[in-house]
């Protein structure tokens, strides 16, 4: 009486599910069921207060270890063009803005760190990302300054463009307090890009060449979509999966963790992407040849406009097998008509 | 010039003396207890490699021999050494061959140089990951020339190929040259020490590290053998 069907259907049911409808609610059950639900809520949280207080309460009994030292600010500074940072004066927006997932200490534990991936950079041991220096060096102002304005992609590193100039440089030298590294070292030299020539689909074609003689394909799969045979095996250098660049994924605006540019893309893979198993190819690669590479790379960003995109769309999207027009003496010499430079 | 005569006499004598009384240490590094079980290694995914070892070879994380013997064991005089700064000029290489390092832990002085060749017809990617000493990756595909480096300062290096996970090694990066990797059964050798009160010390990849101290006094070879607690896991 007064239940729906369908409530009557539910309480009937095997399972023993009481559905409650307004009219089949006496005073009494009302109550009971109020009384039902509230003593045991309320125990559990008498019971979730008295853990925490016990906890906070053997915390306070653990061996003092003392407060942490603050943190001691080296006269560190940087240039950029005419401007130059001072660590002093980057104090502020680092506590501010970075020491969240950095750490006060630039060890990379801020309190956000446990829900990031990847994880942040440990500026104790001045391992970085993107430099325009090679494999194992320090990068160079410029470089960290880039990488601040420029945010990292697929990472929780967002773009800080809000900060003014003198503030970034301000930063980048504050960064520089917690590694002796830079006290030791000089930055690296920035290795040299020729200018890129023009994109043809012989470019292409050898890109896509190296791209397999190279061994790419073995992390970033034939198609760059990040799927090759050892993808799932990767690490960090601090044991943290990893997975590699997936060209193919983003449109227009897709970027690269160090940049969106050509010039970036080349930097990217000659230098290495220290602390991550992108390997650095400079002593491998011949400068022109790393051309033809960003050239085919830039084709793998199949939903992304661009020059070399066009080019492959006239030669009606098919790559053609590379011929090496200089091939070594013992080598088959058939020339490719019209090769020879 | 018979001060002269006197001086050259003496040095030679100081000189063949040390020759002469130039002791060894040498011993057996075994195990107690049940290592940890090494696993055949599917190489399916690098067929060049794959068709290298007619049957799959093991992991060496802990690689034992006849009467509980420890192999790949870092056995070296820690203090006391007399060479400490001498880097040594010879030529060490640490080669890549069947998607496997040999050897798989490489001992070198500080700032010794050293050859890393690729002998696979597959590309290998370089990454050790050293936490004193600076981080580095290279790519080094075949064909390619020997990658030559150093380390400043002494530490051990784990060494990986993030292309083909399953190779993995060592660096020890030592402040002497008195150093030996135990093998065939466990054994190992430091010979050329002059009269002195040494540490030895012998590191294992996963079993940590033990010392004994050693005083030598003339030509004479001391027996030091260590043995390592093994555990499964």
């Amino acid at each position: 009486m007064g239940m729906n069907p369908l409530a009557t259907r539910f309480a009937s049911a095997d399972f023993g599910l009481r559905v409650l409808t307004m009219n089949s609610l006496k005073p009494m059950r009302f109550i009971s069921a109020i009384l039902f639900t509230a003593i045991p809520c309320t125990a559990i949280l008498v019971l979730t207060f008295a853990a925490g207080f016990t906890a906070r309460a053997s915390a306070q009994d653990e061996p003092l270890v003392g407060p942490k030292p603050p943190v001691v600010v080296k006269p560190m500074v940087s240039h950029i063009g005419n401007i130059t940072g001072h660590a002093a004066d980057g104090k502020y927006d680092y506590r501010r803005y970075c020491a969240g997932c950095h750490g006060d200490y630039g060890d990379s534990n801020g309190e956000n760190a446990v829900w990031l991936d990847p994880k942040p950079r440990d500026f104790t041991i001045a391992t970085f990302k993107c430099r325009s220096t090679l494999t194992g060096t320090l990068p160079t102002d410029e470089d960290l300054f880039n990488t601040i304005g420029r945010g990292v992609t697929n990472s929780n590193m967002p773009i800080w463009n809000t900060f003014t100039k003198q503030e970034r440089a301000d930063l980048v030298a504050y960064i520089k307090i917690f590694s002796p590294r830079w006290e030791k070292e000089k930055a690296g030299t920035p290795i040299t890009i020729p200018a890129e020539p023009p994109v043809t689909i012989e470019s292409i074609s050898h890109g896509q060449a190296l791209f397999a003689k190279l061994e790419c394909w073995k992390c970033h799969g034939t198609h760059g979509e990040g799927d090759g045979p050892s993808a799932s095996t990767l690490t960090d250098s601090k044991d943290n999966p990893i997975r590699p660049y997936n060209f193919a994924l983003g449109g227009n605006d897709s970027r690269f963790k160090c940049g969106s540019t050509n010039q970036d893309i080349y930097k990217i893979f000659m230098t290495g992407v220290d602390g991550t198993p992108m390997p650095s190819f400079a002593d491998v690669i011949q400068p022109n040849d790393a051309w033809d590479l960003v050239h085919f790379l830039r084709t793998l960003q199949v939903h992304r406009h661009s020059k070399e995109n066009e080019v492959l769309m006239a030669a009606h999207g098919v790559i053609p097998p590379y011929v090496d027009k200089n091939p070594p003496p013992a080598a088959d010499t058939n020339k490719a008509p019209g090769g020879g430079q | 010039m018979r001060t002269n005569k006197i001086l050259v006499a003496l040095f030679t004598l100081l000189i063949c003396s040390s020759l002469a009384f130039a002791g060894t240490v040498s011993g057996k590094v075994t195990y107690t207890g049940t290592p940890a079980h090494q696993k055949p290694i599917d190489m399916g995914k690098e067929p060049s490699c794959a068709k290298q070892h007619a049957t799959p070879i093991m992991t060496e994380t802990v690689v034992t021999g006849d009467n509980n013997a420890l192999d790949n064991v870092v056995v070296y005089v820690s203090s006391g050494a007399p060479d400490e700064g001498q880097v040594p000029t010879q030529a060490i290489t640490y080669t890549q061959k069947g998607c496997q390092y040999i050897p798989h832990v490489l001992a070198m002085h500080v700032n010794q140089e050293f050859d890393i060749i690729n002998d696979d017809q597959t590309s290998h990617n370089i990454h050790p990951l050293p936490k004193v000493n600076i981080e580095w990756n290279k790519s080094q595909p075949p064909g390619t020339p020997p990658i030559k480096e150093k380390y400043d300062k002494p530490e051990f290096i784990e060494v990986k190929c993030n292309i083909h996970p399953w190779m993995h090694g060592y660096f020890a990066v030592l402040k002497t040259s008195h150093y030996d990797v135990s093998k065939d059964g466990g054994d190992f050798k430091l010979p050329n020490l002059p009269p002195g009160k040494y540490t030895i010390t012998a590191w294992h990849e996963k079993y940590g590290t033990q010392t004994a101290d050693v005083t030598i006094t003339g030509n004479e070879t001391k027996d030091v053998n260590f043995t390592f607690k093994a555990t499964p896991y």
